[in-house]
C-alpha cells in the first residue's frame, strides 16, 4: 500500500514539475567591419531566412559586430514572440523592417569584436532561457581588437550551438590558406572548449539544416 | 577436466576410453528401469498436465460458445422486437390513419348511395302513355255508315299523330331527364371508386406488413427456441455488421480528422500555440475535446430520438425529458457548428496572414501570396465547420452496431484462439507421452549389448526352464 502511496505522490510531483522550454533562442552577430560590411545584404537574407522558420515563445536577436560589441546597443532588433500565431506574425513584420532599416543605414567599423559579441550573445541567450541556443555569427571570423580591449576570457558554451555563417577568405588567406584553417580552427577549439558545438555554412544556398 | 586428462589413467589413451565406455555402459544398465521410471514419470505429468489444460480451455471454449450464443440471440431477439414493434407502430399509423377517417368515409359512401337510389329510382319513371284511341278507332270502324266514319276517322288520325307527337315529346324530355340524372350519378361512382381504392390501398399495406410481421414472427420464435440456423444467420449478419460499421466508422474518422484540420489551426490563437499537455499540442487536444463534445452531444441526440439504444437511462426518460434533452443536445450542437464556423473563418484569416508573412519574409510580392478566390474558400470551409458536426451526429448510428457486434466478433476470436490452444495442448500432451517412449528408446541404444545378452540369457533359461518342465510331464 506505501509503495503505491509513494508512485502516486512521484507521479504527482512529475506531473505539477514544469515542462522543460522548447523554444529557440538565436542571436545573430553581423560583423560589418572593414570590408565585410558589404555583406551586410546577405545577412538580411539570412535573418529572413530565420524568420520565417522561428515559431511562437522563441526569441530572436540582431547584433553588429563593431569595434565594441559587449553592449546592447550593439543589438538591432530583438524579439520574443508571442504565444498567438497571428501576433507573432505581426511581430515578425516588425522586426524585419528594423532589420531593413539596419542594413540601409550600416556604416563600416574600424575594429572586429567577435568575442564581445559572442559574451553578449551568451548573456541574452541565458537570460531567456531557450530550450535550444542558437548563436549565427555572420563574419569572416577575423578578430581585430581595439588598443585597450581585453576579450582574453574564457567562454561558457554549454548548450550553446555556435554557427559561423559566409566565412569569406581575405586577401592574405589566399595567399596562405593555412591562415583561413588556423582560424577556424581556433574559433572550433575555443567553442568546444567551451562545452558548445560548432558549425560552419559558407554556402548560403544551403540554409535548410540551419534552424 | 580436459578428455586428455580423463584417459590418462592408463598408459593407452584407447584402452582408457574402453574402459570408460565399460563402465559407462555398466552404470547405464543398471540404472535403466530406474532411468525408465523417471523418464516416463516426467512425461506422464507433463502429458497429464498438458491434458488437463486441455480439457480446462476446451470447457472455457464451449463456456464462451455457449455465452456467445446466449449473446447472438439476446442480440437477435432484440433486434426482432424492434423491427416487429416498428411494423406495428406502422400498421398502427396506417390503421389510425384510416379508421379516423371512417365515420366520414362510411357518411359519404351512404350518402351517395341514397342519392343514387333515389336518381335511379327517379330514372326509371315511365312517362304516360297515349290515350286510349285503340278501342275508339275499333268501335268507329265497326259502325255501318260508309261516309260518315272516313271523317271521323281522319279526325282521329290526326289527332292521333299530335298525340304521337306529343308522347314522343314527352318521352324525349323524360329521357333526358332520365339521362341528365344518370350523369349526375357520375361524380357519387368515382367518389365510391376512389374511396374504395384507398381502402384496398391501406389494405393491401396492412396485409403486406402483416407478411412482414409473420417473416419477422417467425424469425423470432427460430431465435427464441435458439436454433443453430437462427445462431447461424445472426453469427454472419452480425460479422457483416461489423465490416460495413467499420467502414462507415472509418469514414467518420476521416470527416473527424477534416474537422479538426479546421480548428486545430485557430486553437492556436485561443489556447497558444506552444502549450503542450504532455508531448500534444494543447491547441490540437483542445480541437479534439470539440469534436468529441459534439460526437457525444450526437449520441446522447440519438439516444433521446430513440434511434439508437446505448445508454439505458435516457431511453428510459419520460417523453417530456427527452424532448427537453433533444432540444438541448440541439441547442448545443448548434452552438458548436457556430463556433466551428468561426473558427473555419479564422484559420482562413490567419492562413492569409501567415501567407502574406512569409512572402514579406522571403522578399515576393504579397499580393502575389494572396488568393484571389478565397472568398469561396472562405466560405466553403465555414459551411463545412458548421456542416460537419451535425454529419457527426450520425456516427452513433453506426458505433451503436459496431460496438454490438464486436462483442460477437471478440467472442468468435476468443472461441477461435480457445479451440486453437486447447489443439495445442492436445497435441503437445500426446507429444509429451510418445517423447517419453522415444527418450526410453533413445537411453537403450547405447546399452544394446547388455541387453542382448540379457534377452539371449532370458531366452536360454527359458528353455531350460521347458526342458526342465517337460521330463516332469512325460513322467
Amino acid at each position: 500500500m506505501k509503495w503505491r502511496f509513494v508512485v502516486g505522490a512521484a507521479l504527482l510531483l512529475t506531473a505539477c514539475s514544469p515542462p522543460a522550454p522548447r523554444n529557440t533562442g538565436v542571436y545573430l552577430l553581423v560583423d560589418t567591419s572593414g570590408s565585410y560590411a558589404k555583406q551586410v545584404v546577405k545577412a538580411q537574407q539570412i535573418i529572413l531566412f530565420a524568420l520565417s522558420r522561428l515559431q511562437p515563445l522563441d526569441s530572436f536577436a540582431v547584433a553588429r559586430i563593431d569595434t565594441a560589441s559587449f553592449t546592447e546597443k550593439n543589438i538591432v532588433a530583438k524579439a520574443t514572440f508571442d504565444d498567438r500565431p497571428s501576433t507573432t506574425n505581426l511581430q515578425k513584420r516588425a522586426f524585419a523592417s528594423r532589420v531593413e532599416k539596419f542594413v540601409d543605414e550600416t556604416k563600416a567599423a574600424p575594429f572586429t569584436d567577435i568575442t564581445g559579441g559572442l559574451l553578449q550573445a551568451i548573456e541574452f541567450l541565458n537570460e531567456k532561457q531557450t530550450g535550444r541556443k542558437e548563436i549565427l555569427i555572420f563574419s569572416d571570423m577575423k578578430e581585430d581588437l581595439a588598443k585597450g580591449y581585453v576579450r582574453d576570457i574564457p567562454l561558457e558554451f554549454k548548450g550553446f550551438e555556435v554557427v559561423a555563417l559566409n566565412v569569406t577568405k581575405l586577401q592574405t588567406d589566399n595567399f596562405d590558406p593555412r591562415e583561413y584553417l588556423s582560424r577556424l580552427e581556433a574559433w572550433r577549439a575555443k567553442v568546444e572548449k567551451g562545452g558548445g558545438r560548432w558549425r560552419v555554412i559558407n554556402d548560403l544556398d544551403r540554409l535548410e539544416g540551419l534552424l | 577436466m580436459h578428455m586428455t586428462s580423463l584417459l590418462a589413467f592408463t598408459p593407452w589413451p584407447a584402452v582408457s576410453a574402453a574402459i570408460m565406455l565399460a563402465l559407462l555402459v555398466t552404470a547405464l544398465y543398471l540404472a535403466r528401469h530406474t532411468a525408465h521410471q523417471a523418464i516416463h514419470a516426467v512425461t506422464s505429468a507433463l502429458a497429464r498436465g498438458l491434458r488437463l489444460a486441455a480439457h480446462s480451455v476446451t470447457h472455457a471454449e464451449e463456456r464462451l460458445t455457449a455465452r456467445n450464443r446466449d449473446v447472438l440471440l439476446a442480440a437477435g431477439r432484440e433486434a426482432k422486437e424492434r423491427a416487429v414493434e416498428r411494423e406495428f407502430a406502422r400498421v398502427g399509423d396506417t390503421t389510425r390513419k384510416d379508421l379516423a377517417n371512417y365515420p366520414d368515409m362510411h357518411r359519404r359512401l351512404s350518402e351517395a348511395i341514397i342519392r343514387i337510389e333515389e336518381e335511379q329510382e327517379k330514372s326509371v319513371e315511365v312517362p304516360p302513355e297515349a290515350p286510349g284511341w285503340a278501342k275508339a278507332v275499333a268501335t268507329v270502324a265497326n259502325i255501318d255508315s260508309r261516309n260518315a266514319g272516313a271523317e271521323i276517322l281522319a279526325d282521329i288520325h290526326k289527332s292521333m299523330v299530335k298525340a304521337h307527337a306529343e308522347a314522343m315529346s314527352d318521352y324525349r324530355k323524360a329521357s333526358g331527364e332520365r339521362h341528365a340524372l344518370l350523369r349526375k350519378m357520375m361524380p357519387d361512382w368515382r367518389m365510391i371508386q376512389e374511396t374504395l381504392g384507398r381502402v384496398n390501398k391501406s389494405v393491401a399495406s396492412v396485409i403486406e406488413r402483416a407478411l412482414v410481421i409473420d417473416r419477422h414472427m417467425q424469425d423470432y420464435e427460430e431465435i427464441v427456441r435458439g436454433e443453430d440456423r437462427a445462431v447461424s444467420v445472426l453469427s454472419s449478419s452480425s460479422l457483416v455488421h461489423f465490416f460495413v460499421s467499420m467502414l462507415v466508422l472509418a469514414v467518420a474518422t476521416a470527416g473527424a480528422a477534416i474537422n479538426f484540420t479546421l480548428i486545430a489551426r485557430p486553437m492556436a490563437e485561443m489556447v497558444g500555440g506552444t502549450s503542450f499537455i504532455g508531448p500534444f499540442r494543447t491547441a490540437d487536444i483542445a480541437a479534439l475535446v470539440i469534436i468529441m463534445v459534439e460526437i457525444s452531444m450526437g449520441l446522447f441526440l440519438m439516444e433521446s430520438l430513440r434511434i439508437t439504444r446505448l445508454f439505458p437511462v435516457i431511453g428510459a426518460m419520460s417523453d417530456k425529458m427527452r424532448v427537453r434533452m433533444i432540444g438541448i443536445t440541439l441547442v448545443i450542437l448548434l452552438l458548436m457548428a457556430s463556433i466551428e464556423a468561426g473558427l473555419a473563418y479564422m484559420r482562413e484569416v490567419l492562413l492569409q496572414d501567415e501567407l502574406a508573412t512569409n512572402a514579406l519574409l522571403r522578399g515576393d510580392n504579397i499580393g502575389a501570396a494572396v488568393n484571389g478566390h478565397h472568398g469561396i474558400t472562405t466560405m466553403a470551409q465555414m459551411g463545412m465547420g458548421f456542416v460537419l458536426p451535425f454529419a457527426l451526429v450520425f456516427v452513433a448510428i453506426p458505433f451503436e452496431t459496431f460496438v454490438h457486434s464486436l462483442r460477437t466478433l471478440l467472442g468468435l476470436i476468443g472461441i477461435g484462439v480457445l479451440r486453437t490452444l486447447a489443439l495445442i495442448l492436445r497435441v503437445l500432451g500426446n507429444g509429451c507421452r510418445h517423447l517419453g517412449t522415444l527418450a526410453e528408446r533413445i537411453y537403450d541404444l547405447p546399452l544394446f549389448v547388455p541387453l542382448w545378452i540379457e534377452a539371449r540369457l532370458a531366452r536360454a533359461a527359458l528353455s531350460a526352464n521347458a526342458h526342465a518342465v517337460l521330463p516332469e510331464v512325460q513322467s
